[in-house]
């Protein structure tokens, strides 16, 4: 598996990351090796064995579906860059 | 003064009922300290105030006789958990500004036991290193200095870095840690300290700020086992806040420490002897099992076949889940903002200027291993063999008390060295990645010297939720190995 510059350029965007041309390809040699070395996991037999997401093994606690918490907009919004009334804003996005 | 700051957290709090030192005269003799050691970059905010006032009412209700277990115990707390009032970074420039409206539920816990709290302790960024070199704030320097080359400062280990080093160097009774990896205990190894990774679950996760969920574990950084005992008793306990919360009892942990290790198994997997590792780790491992056994433990040769797995597995589980958990960094809510044409554009700077090489460099593993196409054959794959690696730990449990293990493959190295090598890097954690990925309980205990005079830890791993064995086991090769060497920086 090799990933080249293009794949690294889109993975980026899915990630909301900017890289410019040579951040790209210090990046996608640096991630080739990383994966090379992932590569080793190839020898696992790993059939008909479960993903294991959580460690725990008890199931999700269940609580009534009401508000417990809020109605401190001035708390929610404190580190907010920027405001206006109760909203955070973002740039225009509807023309 | 230096004699206040012998003391290690249980005789401080015993001084401070007795009235022989004041809780505002012990913090007063951190924050002086403190200062005068700014160099080793331990803290990112020190909050003097806050602690005067904290230690002021300790000594109140100290003279009321109402003393709190912590009362007037001076610590520090990792920059991941947030702190009411008091600018919080997870050692990243994105949460620029960044002052939280509520206390995290561990530092919560602590100030309700009354402890003082000091500053936030600086942390390799989002808590993804294992040198404390990734800080926006800077790199931490290790108090120890290697007999060879006594100029080069050294890294304290990561991503616990300031909190370890702040508690090497006499700038904190104890710290507060996250461990996700290894975060708390390979720190702990570089820095001639104990460092305790509680059961996943045992501390909540509620306003820590999240790097891998499934694996991210808060502990505490301490001088003694005793010390780590008292500190998990305050931070621990179920939390409806955190649905991955343990809905158990706290035990005394500090009960547990009776030193008696007589008729334990305890095994030695053979699987953590690399080739490769230098000679005097392995040395150090035979000088804890020559201990263990001879206070009456028996020792049991293990095999956990999956062990060289668990690094390359852990690599792929933690970015994916890192990559999710940061994708809430966009400029909006809160910290850093770049401002841009459009949205997308603002979200791409903010981001870019915001993240740090390492963390940037997880964000595209993790994102890379969860996008169409890979998520089987990476995402899947690894949760799969997470699973192995579990029932390997299960199946040696049924054979055996407890593990022991080195906490690192290595001593602490210079500020730098690795840097450039990603996968070097990610080396350091490969005894620790193991117990992290099964959610099992490990601490690292101070065990002796490499040849460069630096400390090396023995790592004590053991089944879920049963943290009083591994404090009493710890406490043992403790008490044997009798580590009483001190690091040339600090106070």
């Amino acid at each position: 598996m090799s990933l080249d510059k293009g794949t690294v350029k889109r993975v980026a965007q899915l990630a909301r990351l900017r890289l410019d041309d040579e951040q790209l390809e210090k990046t996608a040699e640096e991630l080739n090796k990383i994966f090379t070395w992932i590569e080793q996991l190839d020898e696992v037999d790993v059939s008909n064995i479960e993903p294991l997401a959580s460690v725990t093994g008890h199931s999700l606690p269940e609580r009534m579906d009401e508000v417990t918490d809020g109605n401190y907009p001035d708390r929610v919004l404190s580190n907010a860059p920027d405001r206006a009334s109760n909203f955070f804003t973002v740039p225009k996005v509807v023309e | 003064m230096s004699s206040i700051l012998d003391l290690d957290l249980a005789s401080a709090k015993s001084a401070l009922q007795k009235k022989e030192v004041s809780a505002v005269e012990l913090t007063e003799t951190y924050l002086n300290v403190m200062s005068s050691n700014d160099h080793l970059n331990c803290y990112i905010t020190s909050t003097p105030e806050r602690a005067l006032d904290m230690a002021s009412k300790s000594d109140d209700r100290i003279n009321s006789g109402d003393a709190l277990p912590l009362d007037g115990i001076p610590i520090g707390i990792k920059d991941l958990f947030c702190t009411d009032g008091v600018l919080t970074t997870a050692g990243s420039h994105i949460l620029n500004g960044f002052i939280p409206t509520y206390d995290s539920t561990v530092t919560e816990n602590l100030w309700e036991n009354g402890a003082v709290m000091l500053g936030k302790c600086n942390m390799d960024e989002f808590a993804m290193g294992s040198a404390n070199t990734t800080s926006y704030f800077g790199a931490v320097e290790n108090p120890w200095r290697s007999d060879d080359r006594q100029k080069t400062p050294l890294v304290p280990g990561g991503s616990s870095g300031g909190s370890a080093s702040a508690v090497a160097s006499r700038l904190a009774l104890a710290a507060t840690g996250t461990d996700t990896g290894g975060s708390i205990r390979q720190p702990g190894s570089f820095c001639g300290i104990v460092g305790l990774k509680p059961t996943y679950g045992r501390c909540s996760r509620w306003g820590t700020i999240a790097f891998a969920s499934s694996l991210d574990q808060a502990g505490p950084l301490t001088r003694t086992v005793r010390d780590a005992a008292i500190m998990l008793k305050a931070m621990a306990g179920h939390d409806p806040k955190d649905s991955t919360s343990a809905n158990l009892q706290v035990p005394d942990f500090e009960s547990a420490l009776t030193n008696d290790v007589r008729g334990l198994r305890i095994g030695v997997p053979r699987e953590y002897l690399l080739d490769g590792m230098p000679s005097e780790i392995e040395k150090l491992l035979e000088t804890g099992i020559e201990m263990l056994r001879t206070a009456g433990a028996t020792i049991v040769d293990v095999s956990m076949p999956h062990t060289k797995f668990a690094l390359p597995t852990y690599y792929i589980i933690a970015p994916a889940e890192a990559s999710s958990n940061l994708a809430r960094y966009d400029g909006v809510r809160y910290g850093l903002r770049i401002e841009g044409d459009n949205l997308d554009d603002m979200y791409e700077k903010t981001r870019s200027v915001g993240f740090g090489a390492e963390v940037k460099r997880r964000i595209l593993i993790g994102t890379y291993v969860l996008s169409a196409g890979y998520y089987d054959a990476y995402y899947l794959k690894a949760q799969r063999v997470r699973s192995l690696i579990k029932q390997d730990f299960d199946l040696v449990f049924d054979n055996v008390d407890v593990l022991l293990t080195p906490t690192a493959p290595s001593d602490a190295f210079a500020i730098g060295e690795n840097d450039d090598d990603p996968i070097k890097m990610y080396l350091n954690d490969i005894f620790t990645v193991p117990a992290s990925l099964a959610g099992v309980p490990a601490i690292s205990v101070p065990v002796g010297l490499s040849k460069n005079k630096l400390p090396l830890g023995l790592q004590i791993i053991g089944k879920m939720f049963d943290e009083e064995l591994v404090l009493r086991v710890g406490g043992a090769l403790e008490g044997m190995a009798g580590f009483k060497s001190r690091p040339a920086g600090g106070a």
